[in-house]
């Protein structure tokens, strides 16, 4: 069983090292296709809600509950699990040693992440939670994850110290920027006094004013960090593997490695502009979120770019397709993200759908297919079965882009004319239109967004049913070298 | 170029960590230290207090409920904000809010100045079904409100805790709290009161005299909404100075 590997690392890896723990990658993989199937079902949810109202039910089925649900389980539990599941298994692979810690703190880390998310997603339905946007967790939460996250930090940083490796490979430089950084944010942002140690309520640390600016800097370098750092660590190992190619730049990767946890920390104002935050702050992040394009965009230039001389693979290989898309729209999303930092835009886009439709490109058509990208990479080598079938990952693929079209388009058009309205005079000189008007404009676009969002459920389901059928074959379709990933 | 070496770094684990600790450190130390230093954050003005104890339990149901996810409360300085809202948000409004709620998407308007603009019988109809008073309102209905008695019994603790992360509730405010919440909600011996929260709104709330509901204590807390400052008596910054 020889595998051809150009690059990560040079020399040729076998799948399968004795001292590997693949057994907790497994884990992760079927939390993370879980969790998707979850979290997706309930943003179609929502979304739904905003456009039929009445079908929310009572105290514990209302949209504003249910939205945290939504960001929680699809950010921290499919995002937190694909990223943990994929670095344990690059760090294992890059390194050539097995995990820090052994077999205990691995399941530890595993089962201490499901249950927070557990914890904190059911204790929004009863009403749990500290009401800052991706920090909703209540403090008890909050120390469940920051216990696992120490034991996650500690299994990453001593695998990668034990290494045999003589150097580090630069995915694993992006997923230590991110967990440590997860780690800064998630202490700062959630300094709270509960109200007593036998309830759940709390009270943040911060108030008004500089509270804002503590949750944003958090809430941006959660995008920052959780969904760019993190996921730039997966196009760095699986985009190289899957199209057989090298990196196509190692000075790139240094230079937007640095430049990007630099500049990322500083944009946070950005989602303050015009608010009672000090115009300084808010200076500032639009200054750096302009600057932030360029670091971005050579990320995407070295991911996509790996692929010269591979082009061609495109045609054939669906999986390759979805992290080459994927790459393709964080180019997009962190082309938008810049320009909607500043404040003559943000001033139109702001409050807006907007906002939702950029934060759902970046979201759909990057991480999340980024994250498919490397499931369908590892679920036929972890479990040693070929995919079952090639043909379903097509239309995974094709079922996600439609999807992401309607969605941000549908977006896009709500959410400016949603601005246009709010800011529209007539002739007399009086706003134009009332509130209500600019809500009753949403519907046909709502409808069109539930729809989109209808279909990427529709392809996770369709990616789900092939690692079921992949993992029941026989273990005499054991898996011959690289046959079954590329058809 | 040649000069430079990146080796050592990506050979070294900790050197390497210690490295990114640095480089994500600077922003957030830059941007929010100056924060809690500089006095101009927030301009002082005449009329903000912390809020009754009954608005406060509002304000926690308002977070509960997750009204912060389509509701902002931070009117921006625009010419159609500030006809359609009332005057823009500044920083001492919101000084005794732990945590913020200035929000950041609207599905619904911006309710910081929402206090006093309708009345209790409108928020009752409203929240128990929005569009019987606005047809075209995507809200949920939240008529579960009005059958859930408001806990009081520990309010205290929420003053305590308050006043643990700086909101300035002094041991008198704390000992009569529910007194107080009482006293708002019956509109009723209110003296007190309006010693310690000028300009309470006072008076049942939820058009169920008899009883004190979450719903009581929601309507309590919209009515102060952008109600607190004096702005007779605010210099502000002109645009342009």
């Amino acid at each position: 069983m020889t595998v051809s590997v150009a690059s990560p690392p040079a020399k040729p890896v076998q799948e399968a090292i004795p001292g590997y723990n693949e057994a907790i990658i497994k884990r992760f993989t079927v939390a993370t296709v879980v969790w998707a199937l979850f979290g997706f079902s309930v943003g179609t949810f929502i979304a739904t809600l905003l456009c039929f109202p009445d079908l929310n039910g009572g105290e514990f089925l209302t949209f504003g509950r249910w939205r945290p649900v939504h960001t929680t389980s699809v950010v921290f539990a499919f995002g937190g699990n694909a990223l943990i599941g994929t670095s344990l298994y690059v760090v294992q692979r890059t390194c050539q040693v097995g995990l820090w810690g052994g077999k205990r703190l691995a399941n530890f880390v595993f089962w201490g992440y499901q249950a927070f998310l557990v914890v904190a997603i059911s204790g929004y339905v009863m009403g749990f939670t500290q009401s800052k946007e991706y920090a909703e967790p209540e403090w008890y939460a909050d120390l469940m994850l920051l216990v696992v996250w120490i034991a996650y930090f500690a299994v990453f940083m001593g695998t990668i110290t034990r290494r045999r490796e003589p150097h580090i490979y630069v995915a694993n430089w992006f997923y230590l920027a991110f967990i440590v950084t997860v780690g800064v944010l998630h202490i700062v942002n959630n300094l709270a006094l509960p109200v007593s140690i036998a309830g759940t309520k709390s009270y943040s640390e911060f108030s008004g004013a500089q509270d804002a600016m503590v949750q944003w800097w958090y809430g941006h370098n959660i995008v920052g960090f959780f969904l760019t750092a993190g996921f730039i660590g997966i196009m760095y190992y699986f985009v190289p593997k899957q199209a057989e190619r090298p990196i196509y730049s190692y000075r790139l990767s240094i230079v937007h490695f640095w430049a990007l946890i630099f500049l990322y920390i500083w944009a946070g104002p950005h989602h303050l502009h015009y608010t009672a935050l000090p115009d300084w702050t808010q200076t500032l992040g639009a200054a750096f979120s302009i600057m932030l394009w360029m670091p971005s965009w050579g990320g995407m230039i070295n991911g996509i770019m790996t692929l010269s001389g591979a082009w061609g693979k495109l045609r054939k290989d669906p999986i390759l397709r979805f992290q080459v898309v994927a790459v393709a729209f964080y180019g997009m999303a962190t082309f938008e993200g810049p320009l909607m930092a500043l404040k003559p835009v943000n001033a139109l886009s702001h409050f807006t759908d907007w906002t939702i439709g950029h934060v759902h490109s970046g979201a759909l058509g990057w991480v999340a297919f980024i994250a498919f990208g490397a499931l369908y990479y590892m679920v036929p080598r972890l479990w040693r079965r070929p995919l079952w079938s090639t043909k379903l990952v097509e239309w995974h693929f094709w079922l996600a882009s439609i999807a992401i079209v309607l969605y941000i388009s549908a977006m896009w058009i709500s959410g400016i004319t949603q601005g246009l309205m709010w800011r529209a005079y007539n002739a007399f000189g009086f706003l134009q239109y009332s509130f209500a008007d600019s809500v009753a404009m949403l519907h046909p676009y709502y409808l069109t967004r539930a729809f989109g969002g209808l279909l990427y459920v529709a392809g996770a389901v369709l990616m789900a049913i092939n690692f079921v059928m992949t993992i029941r074959q026989p273990a005499s379709a054991r898996m011959r070298a690289e046959a079954p990933a590329i058809a | 170029m040649s000069r430079f070496n990146h080796g050592p770094i990506e050979r070294s684990s900790l050197l390497l960590l210690l490295l990114t600790m640095i480089v994500i450190s600077i922003g957030g130390l830059v941007e929010i230290v100056p924060l809690f230093k500089v006095e101009t954050t927030i301009t002082p003005v005449k009329g903000v207090r912390p809020y009754s104890p009954l608005e406060q339990l509002g304000r926690n149901i308002y977070t509960r409920e997750g009204c912060y996810v389509c509701h902002s409360q931070m009117v921006r300085p625009f010419r159609d904000e500030v006809d359609r809202y009332g005057h823009y948000s500044i920083a001492a409004e919101s000084m005794y809010d732990h945590p913020f709620l200035w929000g950041s998407k609207r599905t619904g308007p911006d309710l910081a100045r929402v206090g006093g603009r309708y009345s209790n019988a409108w928020h009752v109809a409203h929240l128990e079904n929005p569009r019987s008073v606005v047809p075209e309102s995507i809200m949920p209905s939240y008529a579960f409100l009005r059958n859930k008695d408001l806990v009081t019994s520990d309010i205290r603790d929420h003053l305590m805790a308050l006043r643990g992360v700086g909101v300035p509730y002094s041991d008198e405010m704390v000992r009569d709290a529910e007194a107080d919440i009482k006293a708002q909600a019956a509109g009723e011996g209110t003296d007190a009161l309006l010693v310690r929260y000028p300009k309470a709104k006072v008076g049942d709330f939820d058009g169920q005299p008899d009883r004190l509901t979450e719903m009581d204590a929601l309507i309590a807390y919209l009515q102060v909404l952008g109600t607190m400052v004096d702005f007779g008596d605010v210099r502000l910054e002109q645009p342009g100075q």
